[in-house]
């Protein structure tokens, strides 16, 4: 049964009429037309559906969208500052960490969580958080070097603000 | 004795092809309203059936003049480029830009560039086969050289002057005794200027770029790294309904018996049947599911073979003839026999590949919309034109009706060259009278679309005492034909293909069958040194006369510190490389084997590679390691597992890719060889390292592995498919 919510995505709530159990993904995509977030597998292993949850990494594809409540969600489209990239989407340009970039916005979300609870994680620690993000062009070192410098980026800015909170 | 002209470059293999019925009337009346005043410069392709990416010989037919690509300069000064080729992640929409900005002299955020879109842009085969680089990348710079005489000319006659005075730089030309200038912009105003350049021999020599092959930034980046860019899966049409698909329970099933009247009655849903096809529109994907699953449908489907039986049933099911694509089947020199029989060594092995899917992270996804007899489809495949003429054929209507436009998509490495969703979407919009989108699951995916083939490699050697390789004998079961030829130098050679039935559909995948070739021939190649108890550097050089292919494997050994001692217990060093679609391979790898839980880490690749003159040095090392890296996992884990028509591991959690803990250090080094035409690189840096890999395991344990994937459950000494023992005599011949 249709029941409505009210959601509140990149600073903006949002009241949409969803049936149960249907996922995060499914209503920011073809709801709310935020595209930028992707179907990849739908069953939580790839993270290319990746969003922050008050600044946590969920995966959206197995979120049913009754359980985020109005915590604030931001996807890939909120995360610029108007036409300022956020230091990660600027890292990920800087160290061409893509080839078809359908993976990309999962990554930057997952990164952007990371850094939310490590501000300088070693490249181990990137490694081993990053490993539910598939990337099947193969770009995982520019990957790792583009969360390691934006994350210098996030550091030397002195912002002690968490993104996406 | 190897391939050695993009003209010889093997046509895509398996894949569902349409011949065009579609031929290019130029009507450059046409073109001017369609595009706006301006100037258009057409690239005219001589001979079409030469080296070149439109049209086909295979009817027989003479084919017209046709067009590889066009450019037009509008009275705004922008430049757009219209050609067939499409984005799939290997950046081509940069660096096809960035052919045309250099030879235009203007900045590469000046060129717009239309791809893959039936309605605008040239003919096109298809995005495959590494040809984009050597050929069309080439065909953009004469247009572009082309249009800049144009404009030199326009000025020349404007200002009454001699050409020889006029420069073109930043968008404008200049001449360089008055100083003054005038923007491309003012010169194309008001202008229907055509000019056409004929091209009879794609190949420019490389020397006479204007400038070199640099690192650019994607042209897109802004879009990808933001989320506004629009894949496949991304397009939304107003009233827009979702798609989808009853699949039947098996591959070959058929229908006995159907009830829909329930998900019928479900508000807002359109249940179509047509023969075995058994689908639903309905407005959201939650509302199609939930009809879908009210859907009683009952199937009869029939015993099918398994992984477990695969190659038993390869070797049982020949099919007579030819490889299917009129490719090369067989090549032979000397006398196999003869050498065979005075050698003083003789060996035989078997290889075997596993079928494996390509796991696009985008899957299949189209959105199609009618309006009246006219179709338009945005599809993700790598194909538009080829989908153009599956769809044409699907709904008996002439491909002039339609359009088939591919946004820039979530990838694919040969596995989207077929247009399954679209036909779907296109087949549940005409029942529906509204647009309709359909996004494959990753469950379809992985078991609707179609499959790198399985195949088994025969070998068989003879060697002088002296290392030298007398004689060469390769049969390849349903692999196919890629990379069949050896580029080592053998007199006496038998190499022949095998085509099979295939229990699964099978389709291109990067590389083709070049990776199984590779395989065989550099794990034997190993084998043999070790027969020989020669280091396998040195045997692979000593039968090797290829400047260029000698060139990469001393260029990885160097970088690589071949020859050092091993540091501890489990390490092990391994080589491979070879020559496909025109470029030159050698990978040397490292490996760890825990020898107590048998888990084997591939710890460092060192690639060096060399396709010609250098495009764009960061995009091809971003290729590479790419291909390395996905080359991880048909190597070391990837295996489609099935039974009876059903596909048994189709899931992301079920079916292992390389994920960032598998990734090892990666060095590569680049030869950049000016004096050479560029190739592509997509495909042609994976085929060294699944034997270079097998070889280091081999190094670090003494067990041979010669089934790909080599490890899918690390190695274990009671698994492991061969003894320490790696090479036998061959008994009889």
């Amino acid at each position: 049964m249709a029941k409505t919510t009210r959601l509140n995505v990149n600073g903006s709530i949002h009241t949409i009429e969803a049936a149960e159990r249907v996922s995060l993904l499914s209503v920011l995509r073809d709801e709310l037309d935020l595209t930028g977030t992707k179907y990849g597998c739908g069953e939580g292993s790839c993270g290319a559906c990746t969003v922050l949850v008050d600044g946590q990494w969920r995966r959206s594809c197995i979120t049913p969208v009754e359980t985020v409540g109005e915590k604030k969600i931001i996807t890939i489209e909120g995360l610029a500052q108007g036409d300022r990239l956020h230091p990660l989407q600027q890292a990920f340009l800087d160290e061409a960490a893509m080839q078809c970039a359908y993976c990309t916005s999962g990554m930057i979300m997952t990164a952007v969580a990371l850094l939310n609870t490590k501000s300088n994680p070693s490249q181990g620690e990137i490694v081993e958080f990053m490993e539910g993000n598939i990337c099947r062009c193969g770009t995982h070192p520019r990957i790792v070097a583009a969360i390691t410098k934006g994350a210098k980026i996030l550091r030397d800015s002195g912002s002690a603000k968490e993104s996406g909170q | 004795m190897s391939v050695k002209s993009p003209n010889e470059l093997e046509p895509e293999r398996y894949e569902l092809t349409a011949l065009p019925a579609y031929r290019f009337e130029v009507d450059r009346r046409g073109f001017f309203k369609f595009l706006g005043a301006g100037i258009l410069v057409l690239c005219v392709l001589k001979d079409a059936s030469v080296g070149q990416e439109s049209g086909r010989g295979d009817r027989g037919e003479s084919l017209p003049k046709e067009i590889g690509a066009w450019m037009h300069i509008g009275e705004d000064g922008a430049v757009t480029v219209y050609t067939g080729k499409v984005e799939v992640g290997q950046n081509i929409r940069t660096s096809l830009a960035q052919a045309v900005a250099e030879e235009l002299h203007v900045s590469t955020s000046k060129v717009h560039m239309v791809m893959g879109d039936t309605k605008l842009t040239p003919f096109d085969m298809g995005t495959f086969g590494s040809r984009t680089t050597p050929i069309m990348n080439l065909q953009l710079r004469k247009v572009a050289s082309a249009a800049r005489n144009v404009l030199i000319g326009l000025a020349a006659t404007q200002w009454k002057v001699d050409q020889q005075r006029l420069l073109a730089a930043d968008g404008k030309i200049t001449d360089s005794m008055t100083k003054r200038s005038v923007e491309y912009a003012v010169l194309a105003k008001g202008q229907q200027l055509t000019e056409t350049v004929p091209i009879d021999n794609p190949l420019i020599p490389a020397p006479q770029w204007t400038v070199a092959g640099q690192s650019l930034p994607r042209v897109d980046g802004q879009d990808v790294v933001t989320g506004k860019h629009r894949y496949p899966s991304d397009q939304r049409l107003p009233d827009m309904l979702h798609g989808k698909v009853l699949r039947p329970v098996a591959f070959g099933a058929s229908l006995v018996s159907l009830d829909t009247k329930e998900a019928e009655q479900i508000p807002g849903v359109t249940v179509v049947r047509d023969g075995n096809f058994v689908a639903v529109a309905a407005p959201t994907v939650e509302i199609a599911s939930r009809a879908v699953a009210a859907i009683k449908a009952e199937w009869k489907s029939e015993p099918q073979p398994s992984n477990k039986d695969l190659f038993e049933y390869l070797k049982k099911n020949p099919v007579e003839g030819n490889d299917p694509t009129g490719g090369s089947s067989s090549y032979n020199s000397g006398s196999v026999e003869r050498a065979l029989a005075s050698a003083d060594r003789r060996l035989q092995q078997t290889y075997t590949v596993a079928y494996i899917a390509h796991v696009p992270l985008e899957p299949r996804a189209a959105t199609a919309q009618w309006i009246g007899d006219d179709l338009t489809v945005w599809a993700g495949t790598q194909r538009p034109f080829g989908v153009r003429g599956e769809l044409a054929e699907a709904f008996r209507i002439p491909e002039a009706h339609v359009r088939v436009l591919m946004p820039d998509t979530g990838s694919a490495y040969g596995g989207k060259h077929t247009g399954e969703a679209a036909i779907e979407a296109a087949r549940l919009a005409r029942a529906a009278k509204r647009p309709v989108k359909l996004v494959w699951t990753r469950e379809e995916e992985f078991t609707w679309a179609y499959f790198r083939p399985a195949g088994i490699m025969n070998v068989t050697a003879a060697v002088r005492k002296d290392g030298t390789i007398t004689a060469w004998e390769f049969h390849n079961y349903n692999s196919g034909t890629a990379g069949i030829r050896t580029f080592y130098d053998i007199p006496n050679q038998r190499i022949q293909f095998h085509p099979t039935r295939s229990p699964l559909r099978q389709g291109s995948y990067r590389a083709l069958a070049a990776t199984a070739n590779h395989f065989a021939r550099e794990s034997f190649m190993d084998e043999l040194a070790q027969a020989e108890n020669i280091d396998p550097l040195e045997f692979r050089l000593k039968n090797l006369k290829d400047e260029r292919l000698r060139a990469v494997f001393e260029a990885a050994a160097k970088q690589f510190g071949w020859g050092r001692a091993k540091a501890a217990a489990g390490q092990g060093f391994g080589m491979g490389g070879g020559y496909e679609k025109l470029g030159n391979v050698a990978t040397f790898v490292e490996v760890a084997v825990d020898q107590k839980s048998g888990n084997v880490k591939v710890v460092r690749v060192v690639t060096a590679f060399e396709c010609g003159a250098i495009v764009n040095p960061d995009n091809l090392r971003n290729q590479i390691e790419g291909s390395n890296i996905m080359g991880l996992g048909g190597a070391l884990f990837e295996a489609i597992e099935f039974e009876n028509g059903r596909i048994l591991n189709g899931r992301m959690s079920r079916y292992r890719v390389p994920r960032f803990t598998d990734v090892p250090v990666l060095e590569t080094v680049l030869l950049d060889r000016k004096d050479i035409p560029s190739a592509g690189a997509g495909e042609c840096p994976m085929v060294g390292l699944a034997p270079a890999i097998g070889n280091a395991i081999f190094d670090a344990t003494g067990m041979r592995l010669r089934s790909m994937p080599m490890v899918p459950n690390g190695l274990k000494p009671g698994d492991a498919p061969s003894s320490s023992k790696p090479v036998t005599n061959v008994p009889s011949v």
